[in-house]
């Protein structure tokens, strides 16, 4: 719609001064167009309205586009009309009252939707300075979705008398957009480029980037007065193929032969079973059937193609270059300055803003690893079944919101539950079937592997192959924002916060408490300790319960951005084994680190190749491999009696 | 010591009798050349069986009698699929596009039909260049050696990485599951050159035998299969009798002492992990032209969790036990999931196998792994023996072979 507005506007910018009117005189100029008005042809119309600068114009437009203007049968003259008891109440197109005629005697003007919208853009001017804050905004987002030069007066014109600093700040800030685009002279315009360096907004490098849009072009001779970008050497900025076909396309230089129009030229010169001499059997070969054209245009039956050589000397004979759009050199290279300046500052923050997002990856997958940091890296015991406790924590946020409306009180209750619900599972899984294999760890490692297929199941038949939601609390919706860049959501910086407290939970409970103490004491040696006194199999259950719970509340943070279904375990399990192993099996320091290395990485990889987040994942799994060539023992190893053997 | 190789390991020559005497029955009563009481279809299922019985005796030997729990080895299996894959699709594409190209009055060029064929294939994922990878594929004799070469290649490498780094144990298992993953992901991209999640179709048609009906290929390749079955089952029984045998049990009962003893344990390792997945390799190359049609879907990391489970139920460190387990839980994993089983009614809820088997068969695992773990090939050790003196011959006690109990 507005790519239509856009360049008639300006048309009629350039034309309409040459015979400035009056109101009435354009309007009857244009009687035809107002009275049957098509969305293709009205614009004009509607700009030399508009630009007449009459007050009345903005009276007419609205009563226009508000299907309240009309023309009388007697007479043609238009009044805008108002629903009356009699019929209308008509009203002059100078604001005076007319009185009132019958249904009748009136054509009401009935313009279509999109007619509407057009009358309705160029309104905008007149709603500057409309009493009404929201109109005012409205005709400001107007502008920024379709600027047009007949807005910047009217724009400016209403900046001084603006009473809201917001807005104030909005028009100044949409004036200089104006005036970079369609300033009187290049020196107000490079001004106004200027003034924006180093604003990394978006809609800035929106406003600055059509400046520098380039076409290709080809010419015997640099023309001259043109504001050219850059001249281009074949073969080296322009491949030889393109820069050939922009020869061919500005019909500087005959077309090369195509495969296909060779192969339909042989065709038709088929005589007797042989093309040029060259029986068809043999044509089956691109050498014979190059022999059998140049025969033909030898015999003049087929217009010569060029050769190799040809193609070289008129590549050799033209110039080819970009050429700026914007004619003026003075603007483009301003613009181009203030590019660069914002580039190098939008560089630096999105390298902020990919560490956020790394550090957010990172604390997902120290989460979901931590868990495992206790049953894997502190107790040995190899859990494959630690992603669907993960999955079992995410269904029991999801059942609880079903039964608790309230999203902040149903997380809040969800997480214990998750707790409880796999801390029960853990401890379940530990007595029935880990306990009996803890000399037999790659049985471990299968029996677990049991288990988790069955539990995927059984979520399945329970809840279904579909994406089941779990919504967060409306506190935690948006994101923390710090620039048009930089922004982390709100959930995010909450697992990060989550995971901070657990790597809290976690040094507590190992360091500073009797149970992880006895946990210590247990996994480095059972016999001696339990000659202590301690109960290794109490131990054992519990550390694992405790291993399994802290899945569970992992599953509910984790459930809260990623979709909650029956897989989504084992779509962290592989990275959750990883991440304990790089980072050093038996510190949690060691699962931070990995886990740190590992979101680190993934979104750097991701950054280098932003469309394929699979080849990102990957790399990252070939990286662990060859890391762990060089650090078997992962990134902190354990060292002396506590690495165990 | 003079006694010959199938004397010394009795349970071979029973299997190829018993392998025999089935393929015989299979081929009387199928319709290609029998008299067709077997449907062509379930040919197939039984030809794709003896596959991936190919593909357990492989698993065996690195798991049952190496202890390496590799889960890699289905991507092997599907990589010797893709291998076969992409000849017999290049081979089929190109007779559609010469067929399509016969109409025009100019004969067509080679480099035409290949573009054709090109355009044919990777039209799909947005493509009309063949890959790299295609480069052996328009024919046969440089393309099919593939199917050993590539999957072996990567797991010599892959191998050579791991061991020399001493990863072991479970982390072993962990890190060839993470090459899996890995291996899945790059091919679920449209631009790893082999179509993406598409994968390749179209696999049972052979080129030039597209006159002989459906019914006499899969029988076809139902003998080939079962061959090949003998074929693999004689050479891992070879590899696991005599010296080499008990070195590679002796690494999985105690790798350390092994490597005291001077045994190279890296090399023996990085054979036989290289060896079973070309034979994986292999099998999966017969697989898949009987499937029909391969994905990335094939590869994933929960298929060798499968393959693993196959081997365990049937009873690891025996190869009939691996040969076993696969054809017993793989075919009644199909009679559950191909929805013949009968459901059972409960009054409040009625059980349907299709969603209850794969609970089933994880919990049937878990009690397998708890309390029988030599699995359905255990049941043979009650039969009474001439020659056992009573010593148990399972995965856990020991390195005792017939030979070493019988001296």
């Amino acid at each position: 719609m507005f790519r239509f507005l856009l360049p008639l506007a300006m048309a009629v910018c350039l034309a309409l001064p040459a015979l400035a009117q009056t109101l009435p005189e354009v309007v009857e100029a244009s009687r035809a167009q107002i009275e049957k008005p098509s969305r293709q042809t009205v614009g004009p119309v509607i700009d030399a309205i508009a630009s007449t600068g009459d007050p009345a114009a903005a009276a007419l437009l609205q009563a226009w586009a508000d299907r309240k203007l009309g023309v009388r049968k007697a007479d043609g003259v238009f009044f805008l009309l108002e629903k009356a008891p009699e019929g209308w109440a008509l009203t002059g197109l100078d604001g005076a009252a007319a009185g009132t005629a019958p249904t009748s005697d009136i054509t009401d003007l009935k313009p279509n939707a999109g007619v509407r919208e057009l009358i309705g853009a160029v309104l905008v001017q007149f709603t500057l300075t409309d009493p009404d804050p929201a109109q005012r905004t409205r005709a400001l987002d107007a502008i920024a979705r379709s600027p047009a030069k007949a807005q910047l007066a009217p724009l400016r014109a209403s900046i001084e008398d603006e009473a809201d600093p917001g807005l104030k700040a909005r028009k100044e800030h949409l004036a200089t957009f104006l005036t970079l685009q369609f300033g009187d002279d290049s020196a107000t315009r490079v001004v106004a480029i200027e003034s924006l360096a180093g604003d990394t907004a978006l809609d800035v490098r929106a406003a600055l980037n059509p400046l520098l849009v380039t076409s290709r072009k080809v010419a015997v001779a640099l023309p001259q007065g043109v504001n050219i970008a850059a001249t281009l050497t074949p073969g080296k900025d322009i491949p030889r193929e393109a820069a050939y076909d922009l020869l061919v396309g500005a019909g500087l230089a005959p077309a090369r032969l195509t495969l296909a129009d060779q192969k339909a030229a042989l065709a038709a010169h088929l005589e007797n079973g042989a093309v040029g001499g060259v029986p068809l059997a043999e044509l089956a070969s691109q050498q014979l059937r190059d022999a059998a054209y140049e025969a033909l245009e030898k015999s003049g039956q087929v217009p010569a193609a060029a050769t190799d050589a040809e193609v070289a000397a008129a590549l050799e004979a033209h110039v080819f270059y970009d050429q700026y759009a914007e004619p003026d050199p003075a603007v483009t290279d301003a613009a181009r300055r203030t590019l660069a300046s914002i580039e190098t500052r939008v560089g630096l923050m999105t390298a902020a803003d990919l560490g956020l997002d790394a550090l957010s990856l990172a604390s997902i997958y120290f989460l979901a690893a931590i868990g495992l940091a206790i049953t894997f890296g502190v107790m040995r015991v190899i859990n494959m079944a630690h992603g669907e406790f993960i999955m079992m924590g995410a269904y029991t946020g999801y059942v609880v919101q079903q039964m608790i409306p309230n999203y902040t009180v149903s997380i809040l209750v969800a997480l214990p539950l998750a707790f409880a619900v796999t801390f029960a599972a853990g401890v379940a899984m530990e007595r029935l079937v880990i306990r009996h294999l803890y000399k037999r760890p790659l049985e471990t490692l299968l029996a677990t592997f049991g288990i988790s297929i069955a539990l995927q199941q059984i979520a399945k038949n329970i809840f279904g192959t579909q994406a089941r939601p779990l919504t967060a609390p409306a506190w935690l919706d948006g994101a923390l924002s710090f620039n048009d860049i930089i922004s982390i959501s709100y959930i995010r910086v909450a697992i990060f916060l989550l995971a901070l407290l657990f790597l809290g939970f976690f040094l507590w409970l190992m360091k500073r408490t009797r149970l992880g103490l006895e946990v210590r004491a247990v996994t480095q040696n059972p016999a001696m300790a339990a000659s202590m006194g301690i109960d290794p199999d109490r131990i054992n259950m519990l550390t694992f319960g405790i291993g399994s719970g802290i899945a569970g509340i992992a599953g509910v943070a984790i459930g809260l951005f990623a979709k909650v279904t029956s897989e989504l375990g084992s779509d962290y399990i592989v990275q959750s084994f990883m991440t304990v192993v790089v980072g050093g099996v038996g510190n949690i320091w060691g699962a931070l680190a990995g886990a740190a290395m590992i979101g680190g990485f993934q979104k750097v990889i991701e950054w280098l190749n932003p469309s394929n987040t699979l080849a990102a994942q990957t790399y990252m799994i070939l990286f662990i491999i060859l890391f762990i060539q060089f650090r078997p023992r992962g990134i902190i190893a354990l060292k002396g009696r506590a690495a165990g053997d | 010591m003079t006694r010959t190789f199938l004397a010394r390991n009795p349970s071979t020559l029973w299997f190829l009798l018993v392998l025999a005497l089935f393929t015989l029955c299979v081929t009387v009563l199928a319709e290609g050349f029998g008299i067709g009481l077997i449907p062509t279809a379930f040919v197939k299922v039984l030809g794709k069986t003896l596959c991936l019985c190919l593909v357990a005796l492989a698993m065996d030997l690195i798991w049952g009698y190496t202890g390496i729990l590799s889960l890699g080895h289905m991507a092997f299996f599907a990589l010797g699929g893709y291998m076969t894959g992409m000849w017999l699709m290049y081979a089929r594409t190109e007779e559609i596009v010469v067929q399509a190209l016969a109409g025009s009055p100019i004969p067509p060029t080679p480099e035409e039909v290949a573009q054709g064929v090109a355009t044919q294939i990777f039209g799909v994922v947005g493509g009309s260049d063949l890959p790299v990878v295609w480069t052996f594929a328009h024919s046969a004799f440089l393309q099919l050696p593939l199917v050993l070469i590539v999957p072996g290649v990567l797991a010599l490498v892959f191998g050579w990485l791991a061991f020399r780094a001493r990863v072991n144990g479970v982390y072993l298992s962990i890190l060839t599951q993470a090459m899996t993953l890995a291996l899945t992901l790059y091919l679920f991209q449209n631009d790893s050159g082999l179509r993406g999640n598409n994968g390749l179709s179209g696999l049972q048609n052979l080129p030039g035998l597209a006159d002989v009906p459906q019914s006499t290929l899969s029988i076809l390749f139902f003998l080939a299969s079962a061959l090949l079955l003998a074929a693999g089952y004689l050479l891992l029984a070879w590899v696991t009798s005599g010296k080499f045998g008990s070195a590679l049990r002796a690494i999985r009962d105690d790798e350390q002492r092994l490597r005291f003893l001077g045994y190279p344990v890296e090399g023996y390792k990085l054979f036989v992990f290289t060896l079973t997945a070309m034979v994986a390799a292999v099998a999966g190359a017969f697989y898949y032209p009987q499937a029909g049609i391969i994905n990335p879907a094939e590869l994933a990391p929960i298929a060798s969790i499968y393959l693993a489970v196959w081997v365990a139920i049937g009873g690891r460190g025996r190869l009939y036990g691996a040969v076993i387990g696969a054809a017993f839980v793989s075919l009644l994993s199909s009679w559950f999931t191909g929805g013949m089983a009968p459901a059972i009614p409960l009054g409040f809820y009625t059980i349907k196998w299709v969603d209850w088997w794969t609970v089933l068969l994880g919990l049937a695992f878990v009690l397998v792994t708890l309390f029988a773990p030599r699995g359905i090939g255990g049941l043979f050790d009650r039969l009474p023996s001439p020659r056992r003196h009573g010593a148990q011959l399972g995965p856990d006690d020991g390195a005792l072979r017939e030979k070493e109990a019988d001296a």
